[in-house]
């Protein structure tokens, strides 16, 4: 078992065996969380602070569940209808919060990169919740969770992730993942939502929906946000379905056996169609939501443990200096 | 009288580097080569190092008016001494800008009672940046304007700009462009691309520079305007700048220090002093850009010292402030182009000093008998680590804190008269 990390801000600088440790005790956590009584200690007496600058309820639920499963003391902050709008900059916030010595900071933040610029100014372990456009760590996790669960493995399969890749944390945190446990990638969009420099990471582009499915053992729906739907990216609507929402037809160039993910919350008849979203044989969307508490909760446990353990070395080199 | 004995002189004009000295006589340099030492004159001897003639550093972002706590004429003064900046040329995109003859003789003034080194002043193309009317060109060039340019403010209305190309053509005066489309770039951080994905910045790809430049070359071509780009710094534009010379244009071209030295993943995990304008970029535009300096494609070289005080840098990347400080840093900085071999010493001082004055009609940047003594006697060696606190600038936002240098500025003289020494 091995998992350095002092924050989680990325899928980016995580080692495979780390990724694999995570989900490993991820699965025991799943099983805990299956019983009529729920809760460990593992985080007994840390407080867990959840900041929240832009507005979520799934993943700020997600995250609270799993530190109270864990015994932590949690606290929700909804900064975005906050002092931040009275022109307090992000790193005051983070040093009023330093003060209050919170153990596990839980944030998310609408700017690519605040949240490490925050974990560079507090002295607890830091959660990426979604920065921007850069990197939602645990949504990659829940989901290799749910891929492992679902098809024995998380190597040498073929991920299809389709839609809004270029403005999606939750594509880049996947490709990451996928990428560094040796998956097929492929990404599936409109050229105007593809990032630039992505034939870069390794991954296989699709324009043609039909041509991306073909043969995949996974297949990955993004969100598109309603303000990238009127004529600025695509030109319309219906247009983006018919083209890029996955129905039943379209899931036929699938391998048979193949699933259907969506980090939430889903535009039924946008990108999906509402009853292939429903479909239990295909689709795990509902087992992703409980892998992401499982999944929170073994990053926290992970994170907490070596937040424990650098503060006791702390501790004796007080004591032998 | 000073006689600057045992130093290697380089001079930008020849292209040569010779071992003698030099006669300072009043303000200026009375003779080189191998002088014997005229009765009464301090005699400094320089040990082998290099004199050059002192940098002209076009494009510097000054504070006044408007944001003295992030630079003031006094600091910049002090911090282009001590970097061998002699002659400053200052931006008018400050608050308010300088866009009328009484807000440039008051930044004159203040100027030239405040530093120890030159200062010489931009002025606004249009009025308050705006985009919207011409300034008084006749009346800001009668009051010491040396350029006219609304810096990143790119003029989007090409009737207005034609209009201003055209009256500052029949005044001679130089007009200094921004080359970058304003729509593709809006909103950028960094240069659109792998990296930018990776990090999921907002990118603007490179085209949009060779766009400006292209839009600004048919506008010379209508209006035969003198025109500066003030910042090349992608492979792409370079053979539109190439094609514009040949075919007759007056037009010329620079680059910041920064676009020679850095690219885009100095960037690295959200490090905003690495924020420019335009952005880093690859090292292929990178290295493209420095081989064009080498070649006098690209004409100048300068500092873009844009001070930004903590505040406006500690904050999420893409809200963070844009620039560098740089006048302490330019010739060090400019160094490590020397040490790569990529340029050598009378070619970095060619763009350093002496482009840059002959583009303004300024007599600096020479070594040569008549000529100002304005110089900067230099060790091109001397290693150091750079410590921003250490820095004069008011503002500490340097791209190079912590980094290994090399290139110390031993003295430096404006006008005859010693300004700064190590």
């Amino acid at each position: 078992m091995t998992f350095r990390a002092r924050h989680l801000l990325g899928i980016e600088h995580l080692a495979p065996e780390e990724i694999r440790t995570v989900l490993d005790l991820a699965d025991r956590y799943v099983e805990l969380n299956r019983r009529t009584v729920k809760r460990t200690d593992a985080l007994a007496g840390l407080t867990q602070i959840n900041m929240f600058f832009e507005n979520s309820t799934r993943t700020q639920a997600s995250f609270e569940l799993a530190g109270k499963r864990l015994g932590a003391d949690v606290m929700n902050m909804s900064v975005a209808q906050s002092s931040v709008k009275k022109g307090e900059t992000l790193i005051d916030t983070a040093l009023t919060l330093n003060a209050m010595h919170p153990d596990l900071l839980v944030v998310r933040h609408p700017q690519s990169g605040a949240v490490n610029l925050l974990a560079s100014k507090v002295n607890c372990a830091v959660l990426n919740a979604g920065d921007g456009k850069h990197e939602h760590p645990t949504q990659a996790l829940l989901d290799a969770l749910t891929i492992r669960r679902a098809k024995g493995r998380i190597q040498r399969l073929t991920v299809a992730i389709c839609g809004d890749i270029a403005h999606s944390r939750v594509a880049r945190s996947n490709l990451l993942l996928l990428g560094k446990m040796e998956n097929r990638v492929r990404l599936i969009g409109p050229p105007t939502l593809m990032p630039a420099g992505v034939a870069d990471f390794g991954c296989e582009v699709y324009d043609d929906m039909q041509a991306g499915l073909e043969g995949a053992d996974v297949v990955m729906m993004l969100r598109l946000q309603k303000e990238r739907m009127d004529g600025g990216f695509i030109p319309s609507e219906r247009e983006y379905y018919h083209r890029y929402g996955l129905d039943a037809e379209k899931l036929t160039h699938a391998k048979p056996d193949a699933i259907v993910m969506h980090p939430g919350p889903m535009n039924r008849g946008v990108e999906i169609d509402g009853e292939l979203a429903d479909d239990i044989n295909r689709s795990v969307i509902q087992d992703q939501v409980e892998m992401g508490v499982a999944v929170r909760m073994a990053c926290m446990d992970l994170l907490a443990q070596n937040l424990r353990a650098e503060r006791g070395r702390a501790a004796l080199g007080e004591t032998y200096a | 009288m000073i006689l600057l004995q045992n130093a290697r002189l380089i001079d930008p004009a020849a292209l040569t580097e010779t071992i003698g000295s030099l006669l300072i006589e009043g303000e200026t340099i009375a003779a080189l080569g191998d002088i014997a030492a005229p009765d009464g004159a301090q005699i400094i001897d320089c040990g082998g190092k290099c004199l050059a003639p002192g940098i002209v550093d076009l494009g510097v972002k000054i504070g006044e008016p408007g944001e003295r706590h992030r630079e003031s004429f006094r600091s910049a003064g002090r911090a282009a001494a001590a970097g061998g900046v002699t002659t400053i040329i200052a931006r008018p995109d400050t608050l308010p800008a300088i866009d009328s003859p009484e807000t440039l003789e008051f930044v004159t003034r203040r100027a030239a009672e405040a530093a120890p080194v030159r200062i010489r002043h931009m002025a606004a193309l249009t009025k308050g940046r705006e985009g919207r009317e011409m300034t008084e060109i006749g009346f800001l060039l009668d009051a010491g304007a040396v350029a006219f340019t609304d810096c990143d403010h790119v003029v989007t209305n090409t009737k207005v700009l034609s209009r201003a190309l055209t009256y500052a053509r029949s005044l001679g005066a130089l007009v200094i462009g921004h080359p970058q489309d304003p729509g593709l770039s809006a909103g950028a951080a960094v240069t659109s691309g792998k990296f930018a994905s990776l990090r999921g910045l907002p990118g603007v790809s490179p085209l949009a520079e060779r766009m400006g430049f292209d839009r600004d070359m048919a506008l010379i071509e209508m209006t035969g305007a003198r025109y500066h780009a003030d910042q090349i710094t992608t492979a792409r534009t370079l053979p539109a700048l190439e094609r514009a010379k040949a075919n007759g244009r007056d037009v010329t071209a620079g680059v910041s220090i920064h676009h020679l030295t850095l690219n885009e993943f100095d960037v690295g995990d959200y490090r905003t002093f690495f924020k420019l304008t335009p952005p880093l970029r690859s090292e292929d535009d990178r290295q493209a850009v420095v081989a064009a300096v080498a070649s006098g494609l690209i004409d100048v070289i300068s500092s873009m010292h844009t001070p930004a005080d903590e505040e406006s840098k500690r904050l999420p990347f893409e809200e963070a402030a844009s620039g560098a400080v740089a006048l302490e840093t330019f010739l060090p900085a400019a160094m490590r182009l020397f040490h790569a071999g990529a340029l050598s010493l009378p070619q970095l001082f060619r763009a350093m000093a002496l482009n840059p004055a002959r583009r303004l009609g300024l007599p600096q940047g020479q070594l040569s008998q008549g000529a100002p003594a304005d110089l900067v006697l230099f060790d091109p060696d001397a290693p150091f680590v750079l410590d921003r606190f250490a820095l004069h600038s008011k503002s500490k936002n340097t791209p190079f804190d912590g980094q290994r240098m090399e290139g110390r500025v031993l003295a430096t003289f404006v006008g005859g008269r010693q300004v700064y020494a190590a």
